[in-house]
């Protein structure tokens, strides 16, 4: 089952809705990219609200979504990780270091804006 | 004494009745249904009379006495304590809340045990041997029913004592939301591995319900932790950041502190502030820092 | 479920492991355990199960309630294949080993989500791996 890939101004916004298989998680992969790189996106959310269970494989394929996107200089923010879910990849070990997170879509989007920054000079 | 178990061996009594186990049982059920009304009373009455149930009204009790009484005869009839289960754990649900004990429940069907014996023995008493064979197949599924209906009920109680330890443990740690998006989890007393566990799964809940960006854990109230509940400590932290809020941890004893550094605790990874003020000022700033950082000057912190 | 019943899950595709995982998830439920430890079996079990489906090609998940001498409750998952065995179990159980890409994260991870963990496995003989969680609720 495909996921469902939104374009929200200069975002992506990936609602997964349901238990995911490694191929819909490949997919997912490919989709992202394939996204990220037509719409210049420069940032994209990945919604895992509807995850009850995120294994080990489902963590790191995300992470490497993750740094995949930013070599096309779009930032990544997995939203909507479950109490219990948190819990879990903690003890499973999985500990998102180096990926943003944020509570749902509404935090995941404000810290995609900030990151694009008012005009400082910056990038 | 004859051995009740095999049914299919059979007793000879004085006048010379010769029944198996399982003849007798359905003797002793006719007995029962005969005498329904007799021995129901006879034996609420004794209830009364011993000062149990006194929780219910004496309408109450014979209506229980009644259904008990039933199931009784019932599992003599069929063999089978299903229903009687069935019925102890309705009977249980029912008269805990109003305070019914143990030793009240298992006195009652000790009691209806002895009702029972005693009409047998009025009944068989001109014939001893025969009596003995009828107390032989009544013997082992009277033992039964104790056993069920006592063990039933404890367990009950047991599940009724666990929801309200629960309860208190929920109560007796509050998550507090202070402001908008700050949440402040004040730890008081002792923590073993379970509370440690459940301090966690309602922080997270808290975190989304709230839906909170940063947590002060205060552990001023808390005198030592092990290598469970320090690792414990490290594992909110780390979940929390998941779900996207930033966790504080203040009140950090100079013990504590020793403690976690000689268990290996990455003491780098917890953002450590002195007390519980300190934390909040901290948790502030971080929250007002997230909203912007325009050249306009400050801004009001409740805007994000 | 009664206790002596057990419920035999073929493993053979990714959906396979979906539906151990919910099977386990409802028995956990039935058998009070709290939700965050009905989640931590089924991520257990997502480790497990994900190596049949990528190292054995077909397998099974049997799920069974057992109960230990003080009455209390627990879910038994017995996942097995009979795929290539792991040759070094040791290593396996190390964080950190590597078998056929990614981090290898799968058993030393799954083992510190439940409360009791086995492993049986040779080389050419396939593998068998039991969980535990227990029902806090004593």
């Amino acid at each position: 089952m495909a996921v469902p890939i939104l374009k929200q101004g200069p975002f992506l916004i990936a609602s997964i809705q349901a238990a995911l298989t490694d191929t819909d998680v490949l997919q997912l992969r490919d989709d992202v990219m394939s996204q990220v790189t037509r719409h210049r996106s420069r940032g994209i959310i990945v919604d895992v609200t509807a995850l009850d269970v995120m294994d080990s494989f489902v963590s790191r394929s995300l992470r490497g979504i993750a740094m995949m996107t930013r070599l096309r200089g779009a930032q990544t923010v997995i939203v909507g990780i479950q109490p219990e879910v948190a819990f879990a990849m903690v003890r499973l070990g999985m500990n998102f270091e180096d990926v943003q997170t944020a509570l749902d879509l509404e935090e995941g989007l404000a810290l995609l804006q900030t990151q694009e920054g008012p005009a400082d000079g910056g990038s | 004494m004859a051995e009740p178990a095999d049914p299919a061996a059979g007793s000879r009594g004085s006048n010379g009745r010769s029944e198996t186990s399982a003849d007798l049982l359905k003797e002793l059920v006719a007995h029962l249904s005969a005498n329904r009304t007799n021995l129901r009373q006879e034996w609420a009455r004794r209830i009364g009379e011993a000062r149990l149930l006194t929780a219910l009204t004496p309408e109450e009790i014979f209506n229980e006495a009644t259904s008990v009484y039933d199931n009784y005869v019932e599992v003599l009839e069929t063999g089978s304590v299903e229903a009687l289960q069935d019925y102890a754990r309705n009977l249980s649900e029912r008269i805990i809340p109003r305070g019914v004990e143990t030793d009240e429940v298992l006195g009652i069907v000790l009691l209806l045990r002895d009702v029972l014996a005693r009409s047998l023995f009025q009944k068989y008493q001109t014939d001893f041997d025969y009596l003995n064979q009828v107390l032989d197949a009544y013997e082992p599924a009277a033992n039964r029913i104790a056993n069920t209906v006592a063990i039933n009920f404890v367990q009950e109680r047991e599940r009724v004592i666990r929801q309200q330890q629960e309860a208190i443990r929920e109560l007796s740690t509050p998550v507090l939301q202070v402001r908008e998006r700050l949440l402040i989890l004040p730890i008081i007393g002792v923590l073993d591995g379970q509370r440690a566990r459940q301090l966690t799964e309602q922080l997270l809940r808290g975190i989304r319900t709230n839906r909170a960006k940063v947590v002060v854990i205060d552990i001023t109230g808390v005198p030592t932790i092990d290598s469970t509940v320090a690792n414990h400590l490290v594992q909110t932290v780390d979940a929390s950041r998941l779900m996207g809020a930033s966790v504080i941890i203040t009140g950090l004893s100079p013990e504590i502190a020793q403690t976690l550094v000689t268990l290996g605790v990455e003491l780098g990874k917890v953002n450590a502030v002195g007390d519980l003020q300190g934390g909040i000022e901290e948790a502030e700033r971080l929250l007002g820092y997230t909203v912007s950082l325009g050249s306009d000057g400050a801004e009001d912190s409740q805007s994000r | 479920m009664a206790p002596d019943t057990e419920e035999r899950i073929a493993i053979e595709s990714d959906n396979d492991v979906v539906t151990a995982r919910q099977r386990a998830r409802e028995l956990a439920a039935r058998l009070e355990l709290t939700s965050t430890d009905q989640t931590l079996l089924a991520t257990a079990i997502s480790e497990v199960a994900r190596n049949i489906t990528t190292y054995a090609t077909r397998g099974e998940v049997v799920l069974s309630i057992v109960r230990d001498n003080g009455g209390r409750e627990g879910i038994r998952v017995v996942a097995r294949d009979s795929g290539p065995g792991i040759a070094d179990v040791d290593l396996a159980m190390q964080d950190g080993y590597t078998s056929g890409g990614g981090l290898g994260l799968g058993l030393p991870g799954a083992r510190r989500l439940v409360d009791e963990f086995d492993i049986e496995t040779a080389p050419s003989q396939g593998t068998t791996v039991t969980l535990v969680k227990w029902s806090r609720a004593r």
